[in-house]
């Protein structure tokens, strides 16, 4: 690794810090800032790649954030670039968070903490309730989907099922209405064919 | 050695299973700490609001929150790293391989069965945390006030929870 490359290493480490570093609330606050720096300040990714890049690592599980980093790291410098920009991303988190953590133990046994934590508790579940109703009102809903939504929030609730199981049974629906219509169609076409 | 090798496995899968962001985490995050039987609900919603406080992704915020609380620094250390290697692998073979292995009919056509489940996980994260969370007809009010803000005003969570706190310690305290 010649230096001009350690200096784009380092870079590219300062520029995930900061974006690990001022963005509050989880992935998708992270995206506004993240363009700014890998697209307008340094010219890392096209800004046509940049929004198509979004829709392609939300295919695949993970923190949104990870998922960025990841990918943009590894346009920029590969395998060793996406692994120095996961690292940033998460490293003050990680640092802020351990330094919480190793006196909350001590904090929380305080009575007006846990006076604290009984207000913020109902905020919480606020909050966890506007992002259901925050994804809900972004998409085109059909039929198809509002029995998956009631039934898979029917079937959580009242047996616990383990949420992997959930997931692994829409990715199997989403995979086998994708092959049907690939073949229904291709049957449909040949058809078409035929009779002309 | 033990409890270090579980904290990667749960938070692998949490990561490997991790669609939707941070708040659909929620609800995997506490099906592993229920079956392990590492921690008390309260202590997980306590923990989720001061992940939501502090800067960075749900995700990394819990995962070294609850790895630490569980085994000190090994642990909070075994469980980042965990949650984080499934995007690190997936997204660089996504990465490598995207133009002649990503079919983006078929990604749109799993995203659009997938989505329902998620949000369905959020209410399902959302239900059982206010089991615990939910103990009078006060914080009833905190609930539907702070929803009311977020959704009508949106002002940021961190505003909420702060001020949530604050009206928390003055109404519990005297």
């Amino acid at each position: 690794m010649n230096s001009k490359e350690k200096l784009k290493l380092l870079k590219l480490f300062g520029c995930f810090f900061k974006i690990g570093l001022f963005t509050f609330g989880g992935g998708f606050a992270m995206i506004p800032l993240m363009e700014k720096e890998l697209v307008n300040k340094h010219h890392w990714v096209k800004k046509r790649d940049f929004i198509n890049s979004i829709a392609l690592t939300q295919s695949v599980p993970g923190a949104i954030a990870f998922n960025l980093a990841v990918y943009f790291g590894h346009d920029v410098m590969g395998i060793v670039g996406s692994l120095v920009s996961v690292i940033a991303v998460a490293l003050p988190s990680v640092l802020i968070i351990l330094g919480i953590a190793m006196f909350f133990s001590t904090f929380s046994e305080i009575e007006i903490v846990q006076n604290i934590f009984k207000g913020i508790r109902p905020a919480v579940v606020a909050l966890i309730i506007y992002a259901a109703i925050n994804i809900a009102t972004h998409l085109k809903w059909d039929v198809a989907m509002i029995v998956i939504l009631i039934a898979a929030t029917l079937v959580s609730i009242l047996f616990s099922i383990n949420p992997i199981l959930l997931i692994m049974v829409s990715f199997a629906i989403g995979t086998i209405v994708f092959l049907y219509n690939k073949y229904y169609k291709k049957k449909k076409s040949d058809c078409n064919s035929c009779k002309n | 050695m033990d409890i270090l090798w579980g904290l990667f496995l749960s938070f692998f899968k949490i990561g490997l299973f991790g669609y939707g962001g941070g708040y659909a985490m929620i609800s995997l995050i506490q099906t592993e700490l229920m079956n392990n039987g590492w921690m008390s609900k309260e202590k997980f919603v306590d923990i989720i609001a001061i992940a939501q406080m502090t800067p960075g992704p749900i995700a990394v915020n819990s995962a070294t929150f609850i790895g630490y609380e569980i085994a000190s620094f090994p642990g909070a250390l075994m469980a980042t790293i965990a949650v984080i290697l499934p995007s690190f692998i997936l997204v660089n073979i996504l990465a490598i391989y995207m133009k002649s292995v990503t079919n983006p009919l078929m990604t749109n056509s799993i995203l659009h069965y997938l989505r329902p489940v998620i949000i369905a996980l959020i209410i399902n994260a959302a239900f059982t945390i206010s089991l615990d969370a939910i103990s009078d007809y006060f914080s009833l009010i905190i609930l539907g006030f702070s929803l009311f803000l977020i959704w009508k005003t949106k002002i940021h969570p961190i505003i909420i929870i702060t001020l949530s706190g604050i009206i928390g310690m003055v109404f519990y305290s005297f």
